[in-house]
């Protein structure tokens, strides 16, 4: 009798997207037909999105991937033999000596891809629980020291340092005190948050736990969009392992989907939203650190954040700090989206250039025509043409180029874009997704759109792109968040860099 | 379903217990009844002691949140730059043009109700679109097609 094979098919997101289901189902079929007894695990997804489903066969040795596969591929894969890792035209071999995840550094996502997000022995396996562990023998201000020294700024975009919110709530007295992770991963070319729950799930509730025994809190919340229905169903399972493996003893973690609002990512906004009203921004101060859920103190950190800490602190703070550029230490998940060729998660050390990413990693465009221009940091941040393609990866460096590397999402687009059209649709998003309190986002990014409309028409267009800058201004200096704030930043990046594409006719 | 005040009530007192339980609260009525019409945010109000302007407030602010009636099917496509970039905004007018509805329309035998949405995070495999439940990458028209064709039979 043929010994059991193990296959792994990943269920995140983008292979679902792509029939992995049912290529999950036609591959028991076929196994069944042939009488070859094999074992389906649903992983996560490496990364490597032009190659899902990328489907792994566990031989005796070691794992061999094949992708992109198609319910019609799967019969000729077993006449070739893949159950002994035999050659076909779709494998590529261990897919962690793939030359896109060989010249990746992983911190955050160590585990994803690799292991099955929802068995708990391969979490510990893989080195899961060892920073909580480290973390208890640490104690809480030296968890949180050696978070500041690591040099971990915030993933959500902000970039704010990650020990030093923490030890302002750990400092603040309260009896009680929340966590709070922000999964409402709203910007577009922005996928690693998702992957990240979908494929290691158990690493965000290890990292939520420590930084609640660290700052006092015993109860968190993951607030996580409703568009991510394969995270949620991940989520719920996870936190019921995680809750019988006694991994919640210290901290449990409530679940909360939110209902389709842009605006919630935004951290006070999240928190009312929390609190179940509207989700309105709050002015600061206070901070959320001070006064955040229900006017208790509260740390409010994005997914990436709080899923690097274990790694963090079992590899070591010096380790962490030793990588990337300038402020920006460690690593950041970027994730290549839009017209790409090579679209998927890349995990690397601050420091490579815009144009290294794009170009030589991503691989160009997937349409093949030249590249035009590249957004980073979702629908607020920059659209970058290539003469700014020798731009640091680094949080200053894209601030003082007037852009924003944001949760590092790199949207790239080809030849075809109309920049006009795009500015157009940075007001428009902004005035579909703005929470009314501020008037220059509620009434300015409507009257945007219509200067805007204005210049497309051809009408008096020096003119109104004088208002414009004027309008965008008033915006940038007029807005409590972000959102009626850097809404400027890709409509004027598009005035500035592609004057061409404003001079209508 | 038709509203119904008891089962409401039911599905409030599941959820009512949460801290902040609005939001839990009033997605999982509209699970249960496609909408939230002017006797959800009544009772909801009622329930959880807050007045109904503030119901209707958190109501109206969300996207997910609908007053009305939808069709049997939601067909919703990322309109996001990641998937404008891989031809969204033509792939959103083929299929405006197909069902002969705009944005939000629900066709007139009351399958489909098209929706605009804004990320769906399938951006390196974009243009992303769902239809009911099932997550759709590299969309093109036939593909969507498809997908609404299974889910009426």
């Amino acid at each position: 009798m043929p010994s059991m094979t193990r296959i792994y098919v990943p269920a995140d997101s983008a292979a679902l997207a792509l029939d992995a289901d049912a290529l999950s189902a036609a591959i028991v079929a076929e196994a069944g037909r042939l009488g070859t007894p094999v074992e389906i695990v649903r992983n996560g997804s490496h990364g490597m999105h032009w190659l899902e489903p990328l489907v792994e066969v566990q031989t005796a040795t070691g794992r061999v991937g094949y992708g992109p596969v198609t319910v019609a591929d799967v019969p000729g894969l077993f006449a070739a033999g893949w159950i002994e890792g035999g050659s076909h035209a779709l494998r590529i071999g261990d897919p962690l000596q793939h030359p896109f995840m060989a010249r990746q550094t992983r911190w955050t996502f160590v585990r994803c891809g690799i292991i099955d997000p929802l068995s708990w022995d391969d979490f510990v396996a893989q080195g899961g629980g060892q920073g909580l562990a480290r973390a208890r023998a640490l104690g809480a201000t030296a968890t949180i020291a050696a978070v500041t020294a690591s040099g971990l700024r915030g993933r959500g975009g902000a970039g704010f340092p990650a020990g030093i919110k923490w030890r302002t709530v750990q400092e603040t007295a309260g009896e009680l005190k929340y966590v709070v992770c922000n999964a409402d991963e709203g910007d577009s070319g922005t996928f690693a948050d998702r992957m990240l729950m979908e494929g290691d799930p158990l690493a965000l509730l290890e990292g939520m736990v420590i930084c609640g025994l660290s700052v006092g809190a015993r109860k968190g919340f993951i607030y996580i969009r409703s568009e991510y229905p394969r995270a949620i169903e991940v989520l719920e399972h996870a936190l019921v392992i995680a809750r019988a493996q006694g991994l919640l003893a210290d901290c449990d973690i409530e679940l909360r989907v939110g209902a389709g609002s842009y605006v919630c990512g935004e951290e006070t906004a999240l928190l009312e939203s929390l609190e179940g009203k509207r989700g309105q921004v709050r002015a600061k101060p206070p901070l959320p650190a001070h006064k955040g859920l229900f006017g208790r103190p509260t740390v409010v950190n994005n997914v990436l954040t709080l899923a690097t800490v274990p790694e963090v602190l079992v590899r070591g703070a010096e380790a962490y700090a030793a990588l990337g550029y300038g402020r920006s230490r460690g690593t950041l998940p970027f994730q290549l989206a839009g017209n790409i060729r090579f679209g998927g998660l890349f995990e690397a050390p601050f420091g490579m250039d815009l144009g290294e990413l794009v170009d030589q990693i991503g691989g160009g465009t997937a349409t093949g025509r030249p590249v035009r221009a590249v957004q980073t940091g979702g629908p607020l941040g920059a659209y970058f043409p290539r003469e700014l393609f020798d731009t640091v990866l680094d949080y200053e460096a894209f601030a003082a180029r007037d852009g924003l590397l944001g949760h590092g999402g790199i949207v790239v687009f080809d030849d075809t874009v109309d920049m006009a059209r795009q500015a157009r649709f940075a007001m428009e998003f902004c005035a579909a997704e703005s929470c009314g309190k501020c008037t220059p986002c509620r009434v300015g990014s409507v009257r945007g759109m219509e200067v805007i409309d204005k210049i497309l028409k051809g009408h008096e267009v020096a003119a109104n792109l004088a208002l414009l800058e004027d309008l965008c201004n008033t915006l940038k200096l007029g807005s409590l968040c972000a959102l009626g704030g850097f809404v400027p930043y890709p409509v004027m990046s598009a005035v500035r860099h592609f004057p061409q594409d404003f001079q209508r006719q | 379903m038709p509203w119904d005040t008891q089962r409401a009530a039911a599905i409030i007192e599941t959820h009512q217990h949460l801290d902040g339980a609005a939001l839990p609260v009033l997605r999982a009525l509209q699970q249960e009844f496609g909408y939230l019409p002017d006797e959800a945010v009544a009772q909801v109000a009622q329930a959880l002691n807050l007045s109904r302007a503030e119901v209707h407030g958190v109501v109206t602010f969300y996207h997910d949140f609908r007053r009305e009636p939808v069709g049997r099917t939601a067909l919703k496509i990322c309109r996001a730059e990641a998937c404008q970039a891989m031809g969204a905004d033509d792939l959103a007018a083929l299929a405006r043009q197909h069902l002969g509805i705009d944005w939000h329309g629900t066709t007139r035998d009351g399958e489909v109700t098209l929706e605009p949405m804004f990320c769906l995070g399938l951006c390196s495999v974009a243009p992303a679109a769902q239809v009911g439940e099932r997550l759709i990458a590299r969309a093109d028209w036939p593909k969507l097609e498809e997908a609404l064709h299974k889910c009426r039979r």
